[in-house]
């Protein structure tokens, strides 16, 4: 007898109370220090590529802080918006991907397998967002930046696509955790490392799932908007607008 | 414009066959001159393969630029041949009889070459087979709602289906190269021309197979091409998320191939002394046939601009005003120039339509088209909906190399092909002459 080919363990884990990952960002409190950029580029590995080639648009800022001036001189207003990749519930960049390198996990990420990644770019082209970032050279780090990587998160080699994934290797580390100890995830276990860095409290982490969590809270807020929400694209990150002048 | 007397059956196997039979250092010459680019042209990749992509001007936000640009280009030109000689023949015009071969060989090569850009721009081509559904241990498939994955089924169908619509039509031929050779050519020929005698059984299947492939081949060309436009009009992207993008491309790419025709005859005529054969009559219902293009065309892009401009879409108009009189405004212009108003003097006026002003014409509309894929392309993508994230593109040596190095690829693949293979079909061009007597 040869064992079966496919193994059973997708139906054996409980997808009942599957949570629905999400993030508010409320754009009254952002200052636009750039704090979060900085924590996901030492959480996420992300590769620096210097000056030059930041200048030619090989720089991978899986959030970004988006600096918009509103009126003209003298009345004059500076708005920060960060940016991270949207977690689209119906994401553009997914149907488009020949290998199914970009696909959506039962928890609603918008996931990313770099190994299956054969770098068409074709879903960079089909984000709205432009959260999407190609990898044009091997990683490498100025030093001593090379001694601070995270071991939970694997390189990307040169020639796929890489972009924010709500910093999965915490969500997968909080939820084992969580099952070792029998016990629930609550809100506030699992945190990425923009929202854990952000000294004005203007990004919120959670499940959306969960009506009482704060995410949800947020997102429910008469504030909140989705970014280019006429696209459809769905997006799981809302935006609190401005109510300050 | 008929001729002053039509060459005699052995008059027409020795014009024809002489290109097979006799070389002069002048191919050999012209082999070189065309293999030096292709040369440099296969440095660049390994280059690029080598040190990675950023040797490119690619970069955020524009992924896409030359290569695709050059993939849509020759897959447009290989919609030259097969799709007119198939309608030319499903139509029976007699004056086709000259033009099928050369049109259907420009198919083949523009689709192998077209075909391989895909691969250049793939930041990892080495796994380009994971493209292909097969059984593999990870039980993983290629994603079917891919337009990229149907564009991998559309290239591989039409290129099976041209190549075998080239090839049919060459046994009677090689059968002839057979008999009129010795030695190893002859026993080389002897095996392609895969037992041809000529019987009227044999005659019978050839017909019966050309009907099939010539009506097959039809869609095929046309979906086709409607699935390369998929690639742009399915993707969320100011200016590309039309309609009408599959008509138009199929019209595009019609355009494009028939003045890639008129280009590769005039040449022929040129340098294998095909005057005889190739005649102004010919030139002059293909300059009507680009300038009915032209006009389509035209029309095309007319109706794609101006449903923009009244959809107001904020986001469309960025880039609508970028290519109409912004940064772009110049290659944009210069595109209507080359596709729409050189064309339309040059074919429109008869006194124009000379030899020499159809393969005007025809550089100026190949020039146009390569434009048209270009400026879909990167003006749409460098403008999309933030604000911030807005860019430009500049493409480097590497990819200038590579994209001019297909252009010679497909002389050098035109030149071996005209000494391997009678250009023009004796076979039909002696049955076109027994018709013309027996109709006269």
């Amino acid at each position: 007898m040869t064992p079966p080919l496919v193994t059973t363990s997708v139906q054996e884990e409980d997808t009942t109370e599957m949570p629905k990952w999400g993030m508010a960002v409320d754009l009254d409190a952002c200052t636009g220090c750039g704090a979060c950029v900085t924590a996901c580029h030492a959480e996420n590995n992300i590769s620096t590529v210097g000056a030059e080639q930041a200048a030619r648009g090989r720089a991978k800022h899986w959030i970004r802080v988006e600096r918009y001036w509103e009126g003209s001189f003298p009345d004059v207003r500076l708005r920060f918006q960060p940016v991270m990749c949207q977690q689209c519930d119906s994401a553009p960049c997914e149907p488009v991907c020949p290998t199914y390198a970009s696909h959506h996990t039962e928890d609603g990420l918008n996931a990313q397998v770099y190994n299956r990644c054969i770098g068409t770019r074709y879903c960079a082209n089909a984000c709205p967002y432009n959260t999407r970032f190609f990898d044009f050279f091997n990683p490498a780090w100025d030093k001593p930046l090379h001694l601070q990587l995270n071991p939970d998160v694997s390189l990307r080699e040169v020639g796929v696509m890489e972009k924010c994934t709500f910093c999965v290797q915490r969500i997968r580390a909080g939820t084992i955790a969580a099952k070792a100890d029998a016990r629930e995830l609550k809100d506030g276990d699992i945190t990425t490392a923009c929202v854990q860095t952000c000294p004005a409290h203007a990004l919120v982490f959670g499940d959306l799932s969960d009506p009482d969590s704060r995410v949800s809270q947020m997102a429910r807020a008469a504030r909140g908007t989705a970014l280019l929400g006429d696209l459809g694209t769905q997006p799981n990150v809302t935006y609190l607008q401005r109510q300050t002048p | 414009m008929t001729p002053a007397r039509p060459p005699s059956h052995e008059q027409m196997t020795a014009d024809l066959l002489r290109p097979l039979l006799r070389t002069t250092w002048r191919f050999f010459l012209l082999a070189a001159v065309c293999t030096a680019p292709v040369l440099a042209g296969l440095v660049a990749w390994a280059t690029q393969a080598y040190y990675g992509f950023g040797v490119t001007g690619l970069g955020w936000p524009v992924y896409w630029g030359f290569y695709i640009t050059s993939f849509v280009f020759w897959i447009g030109i290989s919609h030259a041949g097969t799709l007119i000689s198939a309608i030319l023949r499903l139509v029976d015009a007699g004056w086709r009889r000259p033009v099928t071969r050369c049109a259907e060989a420009i198919t083949a090569f523009s689709l192998i070459i077209g075909a391989m850009f895909p691969l250049i721009h793939l930041g990892r081509p080495w796994l380009a087979f994971w493209l292909a559904p097969y059984p593999s241990e990870r039980m993983l498939w290629p994603n079917f709602r891919s337009p990229l994955v149907w564009d991998f089924f559309a290239i591989n169908t039409y290129l099976t289906g041209s190549l075998l619509f080239l090839a049919l039509p060459m046994i009677p031929d090689f059968a002839t190269v057979r008999d009129n050779s010795t030695g190893v050519r002859r026993r080389i020929y002897g095996v392609l021309a895969l037992g041809w005698r000529g019987s009227s059984a044999q005659w019978h299947r050839l017909e019966t197979a050309m009907a099939i492939m010539a009506i097959a081949i039809v869609p095929v060309a046309v979906s086709v091409h409607t699935i390369v436009s998929f690639d742009f009009s399915m993707a969320p992207v100011p200016m590309w998320q039309s309609t009408i993008f599959g008509p138009y491309f199929v019209a595009g790419a019609i355009f494009s191939g028939i003045a890639g025709l008129i280009i590769a005859m005039a040449l022929l005529r040129r340098f294998l002394h095909l005057e005889a054969y190739l005649l102004p009559l010919h030139f002059d219902n293909l300059g009507r046939l680009l300038l009915v293009m032209s006009l389509l065309w035209a029309y095309f892009v007319f109706n794609e601009r101006l449903v923009t401009y009244y959809g107001n879409e904020p986001s469309d108009m960025a880039v609508f005003w970028r290519t109409q009189r912004l940064s772009f405004a110049p290659l944009y212009w210069t595109m209507v120039t080359c596709n729409f108003l050189v064309p339309l003097v040059l074919l429109g006026v008869r006194r124009f339509r000379t030899i020499s002003g159809c393969v005007t014409a025809s550089v100026a509309v190949v020039v146009g088209m390569w434009l048209e894929r270009f400026l879909i392309i990167v003006p749409s993508l460098g403008h999309k909906f933030l604000p911030y994230s807005h860019g430009s593109y500049r493409p480097t040596p590497i990819e200038i190399v590579i994209a001019f190095s297909t252009f010679a690829a497909m002389a050098l693949l035109y030149v071996l092909f005209t000494k391997l293979v009678p250009i023009i079909s004796i076979w039909e061009m002696k049955a076109g002459a027994t018709a013309d007597t027996v109709r006269s």
